[in-house]
């Protein structure tokens, strides 16, 4: 496949940026999208110009490591990590678009590189459970309901990848944050601190500078992880709840 | 020696609401509901419309007569205006701060364009503004009559005859009731998701109720104007 690329080229966070073509040809439709990214690197390397930038790890889909706007889309045209997206989603010839995510909250590092630290401080706020720590305890000695365990998973599954925030129109960090609060206050481990989780992560949210929900659900498609857009409903229940409290 | 120590106090019910995106949109989830409830009584006494002048005047003098002894002559109907302000007041600043923090938090826009959302969506900001210039119109025209044509204050039926006589007046009338019709499609399951009364049972049943509401307070407004230009009602 031989391919065109306009890829959003940044030398740094106060670096102005533009979007750069590039043609690449050599292109096998069983290649990842990062593996024709390291094809372009490579040839950018041998010419003596700099590489792309990039975030990726497992390129395995479980990580959450990679993200990159494709065509408009947050990981591309199909449901999955940027990763796992496979060159045979598009045609030879095809000109494809490639930005970092764009959020107030996501400042550009370098390229496609962008900063995600602001999920971080979200999770320090709120995002675990408080226990004395020790050898395993019985796995049944906390009965947990079949039904709250399946959600409890569901939610768990989310990577924190960004996607969510990269194609909500507002930027909003509402499916992340509710993710994370949903699949520990399903939980009987995490009813303790129930209120003050819910509370203390939409305040360390909204601290961070991302946009609130307008009910949109482009977070819910983008999602390479399928957290249902119900989950930001269950989050504004647990918070209208401990705000009353 | 061990010493306990207390967690700081937390901020009250109501600033932790105000202060907080989540809590805000529930202000704005609550308001418009109770503007929404307004909205389908308000339809429905316009049908009277068709039952012929005696009836819609009478209907609209004893709207002043609610709670007569108990409350004066138009108490309810200033008490429901006092509210419906607050509602409209709380519902336009906290629509206003909102979006202010939305359209900061993407400063840069994406260069490969990509529609996103459904159109009832995209247009709940500029719908929500000609909605609030129609209300300041409609007050005008039918309570105040400070613009309609006949202005006989206790005969609505003649006041609604005359002002649907002015083609501008239909044609703002039709563009601002399509708009609220696409404001309640998207707003009343978004109500319901901001409130917390969303999940994945629900959804559907709820955006199919959002739906019928649009519908048939959108077709029971237009009705009016359009049985004024079709001369059924004159």
């Amino acid at each position: 496949m031989n391919l065109t690329l306009r890829i959003w080229r940044q030398a740094g966070p106060d670096a102005p940026g533009s979007m750069t073509t590039y043609q690449v040809g050599g292109i096998s439709p069983d290649m990842s999208f990062l593996e024709m990214l390291d094809t372009l690197n490579e040839e950018l390397i041998t010419l003596g110009d700099q590489p792309v930038a990039f975030d990726h790890d497992c390129r395995e889909g479980i990580c959450g490591a990679c993200g990159m706007v494709i065509n408009g889309q947050a990981h591309g045209p199909e449901r999955t990590t940027t990763c796992q997206l496979h060159m045979r989603h598009f045609q030879d010839g095809d000109t494809i678009d490639v930005e970092p995510w764009r959020a107030a909250a996501f400042p550009v590092v370098k390229d496609l590189v962008v900063d995600r630290s602001a999920f971080d401080r979200i999770i320090g706020s709120g995002g675990y459970i408080s226990a004395p720590t020790g050898s395993a305890p019985d796995a049944h000695a906390t009965p947990v309901p079949k039904e709250a365990a399946d959600t409890a998973f569901e939610h768990a599954e989310c990577i924190g990848c960004g996607a969510c925030v990269a194609a909500c129109p507002n930027g909003s960090a509402m499916l992340f944050t509710s993710a994370k609060v949903v699949h520990l206050n399903v939980l009987p481990q995490g009813a303790p601190e129930r209120a003050s989780r819910v509370r203390n992560m939409v305040t360390a949210m909204d601290a961070e500078g991302f946009g609130g929900c307008t009910n949109t659900g482009e977070c819910a498609t983008a999602c390479p992880k399928g957290i249902p857009l119900p989950s930001i409903a269950a989050m504004n229940r647990e918070f209208l709840r401990a705000a009353r409290g | 020696m061990t010493t306990a120590t207390r967690t700081a106090r937390r901020p009250s019910t109501l600033a932790t609401l105000w202060r907080s995106t989540v809590g805000k949109k529930a202000v704005m989830a609550v308001s418009g509901l109770v503007m929404l409830l307004y909205l389908v009584a308000h339809m429905l006494g316009n049908l009277k419309v068709f039952a012929g002048p005696d009836d819609i005047n009478g209907y609209a003098a004893w709207l002043r007569t609610i709670g007569q002894p108990f409350l004066g002559h138009e108490w309810f109907l200033w008490i429901a205006r006092f509210g419906l302000l607050a509602a409209v007041l709380l519902h336009g600043v906290s629509a206003y701060q909102l979006s202010r923090r939305d359209l900061a938090a993407r400063p840069s826009k994406y260069v490969h364009k990509r529609r996103r959302a459904s159109y009832a969506t995209r247009t709940m900001r500029w719908g929500g503004v000609i909605l609030a210039l129609f209300i300041v119109w409609h007050i005008l025209d039918l309570t105040t009559l400070t613009v309609n044509p006949v202005a006989e204050e206790g005969h609505p039926y003649q006041n609604v005859v005359a002002s649907f006589g002015r083609w501008y007046v239909d044609v703002f009338y039709i563009v601002a009731m399509l708009a609220l019709g696409f404001h309640i499609r998207h707003g009343f399951w978004s109500a319901a998701q901001t409130l917390g009364a969303n999940n994945a049972r629900r959804d559907r049943a709820l955006k199919l109720t959002a739906n019928g509401l649009a519908l048939v307070l959108t077709a029971g407004f237009l009705s009016v104007p359009v049985a004024v230009m079709t001369g059924v009602v004159s």
